[in-house]
């Protein structure tokens, strides 16, 4: 045998394999409006950047008829390449390959790939579609799926890893992604699940459909599982590839800064924001006035609308964006919008994007079903890790920044760097009404006309309280800005922020209220 | 998107917000005190057996039924010494969870 003819039969045996599942399984994957593992990859990676590890990888399975079967590549596609030229790290389950499942090879191989991610210091991009655990393979498939755990969770905060749920997700699988920083789910396509509907029915009698169980939407508005959703695959990629170019490597690295732009020439800023503190706006439309080109990609956009979580860029830089919504439940916090900024304050804090802190809130979310639902421990997790985290923390007080709302908002007494608060903020222990029925109680209601006497006092009170000055002149706030000097104002802080020193007591970890 | 939306009010310590509502804010439960003579299912499952009769007197601690959910027989017992005031379940009936099973009173 001659070089060439070597050369020629490895390129057969890899167009065999890389044939997966198959044609008829490849045709049956697209019938479900799906892509294959492969043109996921090659759609998501940049042109000719894929390289492949593991092709030839047989499956170990030996019971159940099992030993004479060939699965191409055991189901899983692994390999590295880049996304606008980064490099990553990245795993396909192949569906038309015995329906994506679980066996031993199978997560050796994504176990191979996570890691590389962790030694290299790349981000780790994981494709899920899968039917779970392979059966025929018993125990083994188990350990599988527990080795990729502990993987996640070693590799957690060191190397950012997305989770990109592109077909069934169930059962144990679904830990993987939950253990990582960003879900993606497609409509139509993405289904995540403990159990599914026919055990549900079976054990429970309850009626639902796979959409309505675990669909995407249910993931992206009501679970908060996931934190990006799009209509197609193709939209998803984009999103993913966007993601990559907000965040740094690893932890060791900064995000690379971009271009600086200034921002869209939009409505003026103080045409935004109504002076009256009752009078709802939408806070993306602030934000967007203040980072380069206007840009906001906000992540979690379904899932507690109440706070808003994203990234933009300020001077080319990555910032993190934590904001009150007041379009939205009045921008109250509750159970889900403190976990989803806990988090994404988290995150930001491990991968070194400075945090800028948006503020307009009333407070809690009053009710029964929220004090039941733990809204302490919940509530505690945003003052947990603003306290905690030491990237360059900067807040801008809007309108009301009360009570327990004012502390968790990255108030100076969370060590915020910077606090900047507008002339129309009103830091109080509470709002004017609220406090004037408490305050002068007695004078409203020994008064001739209470109602009268009321809407005085509370106008007393606003005067005296709801403002930033009293805040200002204790220190606690660093100045009284002009709307129109925000951009300008968090810019240069975040200039004189860059080589911050701060840590924190040394701990094996913290105890975090999970 | 939101600005579409109609705007409604949120109170919260006296002061009424514009804003809009979430589908969870809508659809959260609004709290009632539980009333001790109402014997509701904890899960969804299937009535195996009633041991008890309406009228009759039944001490604290006794199977009143069995509800079997998860492959468990699970024995729904008498809360305090009391009477059986109405049973509104049957035999082998399928249930669902948070459905009136008895209604019973104390002694």
């Amino acid at each position: 045998m001659s070089l060439r003819s070597n050369v020629l039969d490895l390129r057969k045996r890899k167009k065999e394999v890389q044939k997966g599942g198959g044609d008829k399984a490849i045709e049956k994957q697209a019938a479900m409006g799906k892509l294959t593992a492969r043109e996921r990859i090659l759609a998501l990676l940049d042109k000719n950047s894929f390289h492949e590890y593991d092709l030839f990888v047989e499956h170990a399975a030996k019971d159940f008829g099992m030993e004479g079967k060939t699965l191409h590549g055991d189901g899983v596609i692994i390999g590295t390449g880049t996304i606008y030229n980064k490099p990553v790290c990245i795993f396909a389950q192949d569906f038309t390959v015995a329906g994506g499942s679980l066996g031993l090879m199978h997560a050796r191989k994504i176990t191979k790939i996570m890691d590389h991610a962790l030694k290299m210091r790349v981000p780790l991009i994981g494709i899920n579609d899968s039917g779970g655990a392979r059966i025929q393979e018993g125990v083994n498939s188990l350990a599988g799926y527990g080795e990729i755990f502990f993987r996640n969770t070693l590799a957690s905060g060191v190397i950012p890893q997305i989770s990109v749920i592109l077909g069934p997700c169930a059962g144990g699988a679904v830990y993987s992604p939950a253990l990582t920083d960003f879900v993606f789910v497609v409509e139509n396509i993405s289904k995540m699940f403990i159990t599914g509907p026919s055990v549900i029915k079976s054990v429970l009698g309850e009626e639902i459909s796979m959409e309505e169980l675990g669909g995407a939407k249910v993931h992206a508005e009501i679970t908060g599982n996931a934190h990006f959703y799009a209509e197609t695959e193709l939209e998803c990629f984009e999103q993913i590839k966007t993601l990559i170019s907000y965040i740094p490597r690893s932890n060791l690295k900064k995000a690379l800064a971009h271009k600086p732009k200034a921002p869209l020439k939009g409505k003026a800023i103080d045409d935004i924001v109504p002076v009256d503190p009752r009078i709802p706006y939408d806070m993306r439309e602030l934000i967007r006035s203040i980072t380069d080109g206007s840009e906001f990609f906000e992540v979690m956009e379904g899932f507690a609308p109440n706070i808003i979580i994203g990234f933009g860029r300020m001077d080319g830089e990555t910032v993190g964006f934590v904001a009150n919504q007041p379009m939205v439940l009045a921008g109250v916090l509750d159970c889900d919008s403190s976990d989803k900024a806990a988090r994404f304050i988290r995150y930001c804090d491990a991968f070194n994007i400075p945090i800028v802190t948006m503020e307009d809130l009333p407070g809690y979310l009053p009710g029964v079903d929220q004090e039941h639902a733990g809204v302490i421990r919940h509530g505690a997790k945003i003052l947990y890790a603003y306290s905690e985290a030491t990237v360059p923390k900067i807040t801008v007080i809007v309108r009301k920044a009360y009570g327990g709302g004012y502390i968790a908002m990255n108030s100076r007494h969370l060590r915020a760097d910077f606090v900047f608060a507008w002339p129309t903020a009103e830091i109080a222990v509470m709002g004017p009404e609220g406090a004037a029925n408490i305050v002068f109680r007695k004078e409203i209601s020994e008064a001739e006309n209470p109602e009268q006497m009321r809407q005085l006092k509370i106008q007393e009170y606003k005067e005296k309280f709801a403002n930033p000055y009293v805040a200002a002149a204790q220190g606690y706030i660093d100045e009284v800005i002009e709307p129109g000097e925000t951009r300008s104002r968090v810019l240069h802080a975040l200039q004189v922020s860059e080589n911050k020193t701060a840590s924190m007591p040394s701990k094996k970890h913290g105890i975090p209220p999970f | 998107m939101e600005d579409q939306k109609e705007l409604k009010n949120l109170i919260i310590q006296g002061a009424v917000y514009k804003t809009t509502y979430t589908k969870k804010f809508e659809n959260r439960e609004n709290y009632e005190t539980p009333n001790e003579n109402l014997i509701y299912s904890f899960i969804p499952g299937t009535i195996v057996d009633i041991f008890v009769k309406t009228n009759q007197k039944v001490k604290e601690g006794e199977t009143l039924l069995l509800l079997e959910a998860m492959k468990m027989e699970n024995q729904v017992r008498m809360p305090f010494d009391g009477v059986i005031v109405k049973i509104h379940i049957k035999k082998d009936e399928i249930i669902p969870k948070r459905h009136l099973m008895l209604e019973i009173k104390p002694a």
